[in-house]
């Protein structure tokens, strides 16, 4: 392990993130919004993967946010092998890869396909089904931020319910985002029976590091859905991008847990459990649940999901820390 | 060697003898044989080292190919059709990727109507996509297009598309001569891309092109098709050398001295061309034949030289921009700018229609033409409608 940077305060358990030689896969200079968590999401699971690698992993990624804020020519942030083809395709290009990869004796260059929900689970989601199908030997990474952001923060099949958009502006008795609990993706991918399906968090950078080192070794299709707040989409303050990614954890909204097979092997407990009308009350595409003609089944229907998420994965008073 | 052959399997064994290495597979008729023949080949272990991926998609089949080609293997699919319109997407940003990925377009038409038959509007629909594109005559041609096309595709950093005439040629049982593996090998140089995936050189491939920089991308994209035009020729004669048969170049004229009048077809119909302007000569005629091999890059000058001491040009084409008329029709009036020819457009074989001799000889014959000609279209069947539509009121 390389030396801590002063302000380590966990020794044992260093992230890559916090060593002076973490390898920057996405280096900076880019032009991602201030407080963007898709970008820091995708520096901590490549970082990641890339330690874990030594630094063998080539990337395919989807258009969206991602690719625009990082590589308008001739600027380009990526200091590792990296391919951009379409919105739909990226799982698609990465089995191509990962195929060539083999074919050539190169199976310890490990490939990631990597995009946002609306790549993944709109757009590109024949494509990822078939990756999983064939079990291609490629780890893809959602970094789900509920919405199409790079168009300007249109609904996505991932966009929770009562969210507004600009395309679910609420007005008048509709309340944003019909009521519907998102794209479960991380459900859908379990449902493939692949070797790897994990959550994670920006809001718990070591968990979602652990998550990405452990995936990028397994051999065979793999997913990590990771949740990734959006200041400029979801109508919050650039500094709390932590802070609400914790909230969606501790509410209940965005259960952390890992399945292999199909089956759930491990979920995080919460710490701290909150309501999750503390989760949403801090963004601006939940504020009309809050307003004085608001009604008060909304806020309850998305408790309930939160309390089911609870029960389902056992997040609460299940296994004590 | 000689074999008896089906298009689709005489292919198939064509491409085994490239030694690509990722091979995805998506079934749409007619181009299904060639992917199953592939695939029966790399299980039976006559094509070696070959990764093979049956995908969710036409979208899917070409990403993989896209992947596989920017991670430095030689990369093949096959598609027709509807297949080709749901790749589309992914048709642009191979060629804007240059990536030479070699395709073969079992041509068919599109819907709808739906149709599974053999014409030529599939190709037509990527005919701006900065694909190198190549029409098949014969099975033997088919199979020596895709021996010639890797080696062009890589060197120009181009993908090609190779059309094969669906049902027509993709099913048609016939004599080809396949080469044996060291002559192919000799012919065709394992693939050496100048930039791949590598994690020791890392590069960004696909990154966004902003308004400053794209004119050129596109400019370039341009001069390099028309630079390959002559590479393209090269080949053909160079191909011809090694397997002693003529295959592939730009074009191919048929009896074009002292002809007056030059029919010009793409793909397998200029077989039955052929046998009419044989049979027009024999009573009096002065009739040539012009197959186009290379419709893109389009030989323009290759083109005019051959076409401009005719006094008619009829082109035979089986696709139909509806609202224009002909594509290549009009492509070749451009060409023949200045020169006094007069250039006559004839749509034929739409989904399937047969194109026989008797018609195209009447054709041919025809002291005037209108301004699109449809070949063999039937009256008593577009009649009522025909009355229907100039009934309605403006």
């Amino acid at each position: 392990m390389s030396p801590l940077t002063i302000g380590n305060r966990l020794a044992k358990n260093v992230a890559v993130q916090s060593s002076s030689d973490r390898p920057n896969c996405l280096t900076s200079g880019h032009r991602a919004c201030q407080g963007c968590g898709e970008a820091l999401g995708a520096r901590c699971v490549l970082d990641a993967a890339y330690v874990a690698t030594k630094g063998k992993i080539a990337v395919v990624n989807a258009t969206g946010c991602l690719e625009v804020f990082s590589c308008v020519y001739p600027e380009n942030s990526w200091r590792v092998p990296w391919l951009h083809s379409l919105f739909g395709n990226a799982p698609a290009v990465a089995a191509g890869v990962a195929a060539a990869f083999r074919q050539q004796g190169k199976e310890d260059v490990r490939v990631i396909a990597q995009g946002g929900d609306g790549a993944l689970a709109d757009i590109g989601m024949g494509c990822l089904s078939g990756m999983f199908e064939r079990d291609d030997d490629v780890l893809c990474v959602c970094y789900d931020n509920q919405a199409y952001m790079n168009t300007g923060v249109q609904r996505s099949g991932a966009t929770p319910a009562f969210a507004r958009t600009a395309t679910t502006l609420p007005t008048g008795n509709y309340l944003g985002n019909d009521a519907q609990t998102g794209k479960n993706l991380p459900k859908i991918a379990m449902a493939h029976g692949i070797p790897y399906v994990a959550t994670a968090s920006v809001g718990d950078i070591r968990d979602l590091e652990k998550k990405a080192a452990k995936a990028i070794r397994i051999k065979g299709a793999k997913y990590l859905h990771v949740h990734v707040p959006c200041p400029l989409g979801w109508g919050y303050p650039t500094s709390e991008t932590i802070k609400i990614a914790r909230a969606a954890i501790q509410c209940g909204l965005f259960p952390l847990f890992e399945a292999e097979h199909g089956k759930i092997v491990e979920s995080t407990p919460i710490k701290e459990p909150i309501k999750v009308e503390d989760y949403l009350r801090g963004q601006r595409r939940f504020a009309h649940l809050f307003g004085k003609n608001a009604p008060p089944e909304a806020l309850a229907a998305l408790q309930n999901t939160a309390d089911n998420n609870i029960r389902e994965y056992a997040l609460v008073g299940g296994a004590d820390e | 060697m000689l074999h008896q052959l089906e298009g689709s399997h005489a292919i198939a064994r064509a491409l085994a003898l490239c030694r690509p290495g990722v091979v995805c597979a998506y079934p749409i008729s007619p181009q299904t044989h060639i992917l199953e023949g592939l695939e029966e080949l790399i299980r039976s272990g006559k094509l070696q080292n070959c990764e093979y991926l049956n995908v969710e998609s036409e979208m899917g089949a070409l990403s993989v190919a896209i992947g596989g080609e920017a991670a430095g293997v030689r990369s093949y699919t096959a598609t027709s059709s509807q297949g080709l319109l749901y790749m589309i997407e992914a048709v642009y940003n191979a060629s804007g990727l240059e990536l030479p990925i070699v395709m073969t377009l079992g041509n068919r038409a599109l819907g709808s109507p739906i149709n599974i038959w053999n014409d030529h509007s599939d190709a037509m629909s990527v005919r701006d996509s900065g694909w190198i594109m190549f029409f098949a005559e014969t099975n033997q041609e088919a199979a020596d297009l895709h021996i010639l096309a890797f080696g062009i595709a890589e060197k120009v950093r181009c993908p090609v598309i190779v059309n094969v005439d669906g049902f027509i040629l993709t099913h048609a049982y016939d004599r080809v001569d396949i080469p044996s593996q060291e002559e192919v090998d000799e012919f065709l140089p394992p693939y050496a891309p100048s930039v791949s995936m590598d994690v020791d050189s890392p590069i960004a491939i696909g990154t966004m092109v902003p308004p400053e920089y794209f004119m050129e991308v596109r400019h370039l994209a341009h001069r390099k098709h028309e630079d390959s035009l002559a590479m393209i020729e090269c080949a053909g004669h160079a191909f011809e050398e090694k397997f002693g048969r003529i295959s592939g170049g730009l074009l191919r004229g048929y009896n074009l001295r002292n002809a007056d009048t030059i029919v010009v077809a793409m793909g397998s119909v200029a077989g039955t061309i052929k046998d009419a302007v044989d049979e027009l000569n024999q009573e009096g005629g002065k009739f040539g034949e012009l197959s186009l091999v290379c419709y893109r890059p389009f030989p323009e000058e290759a083109l005019r030289n051959s076409l401009k001491n005719a006094k008619r040009v009829i082109v035979v084409e089986k696709s139909l921009a509806v609202g224009i008329g002909g594509i290549l029709s009009r492509e070749i009036e451009l060409a023949m700018k200045g020169c006094d020819v007069e250039v006559i457009s004839v749509i034929a074989g739409l989904g399937g229609r047969n194109i026989t001799k008797t018609m195209l000889k009447e054709c041919f014959g025809r002291k005037n033409h209108e301004k699109t000609t449809f070949l063999g279209l039937r009256n008593d069947i577009i009649g009522d409608q025909y009355r229907r539509i100039s009934n309605d009121d403006c």
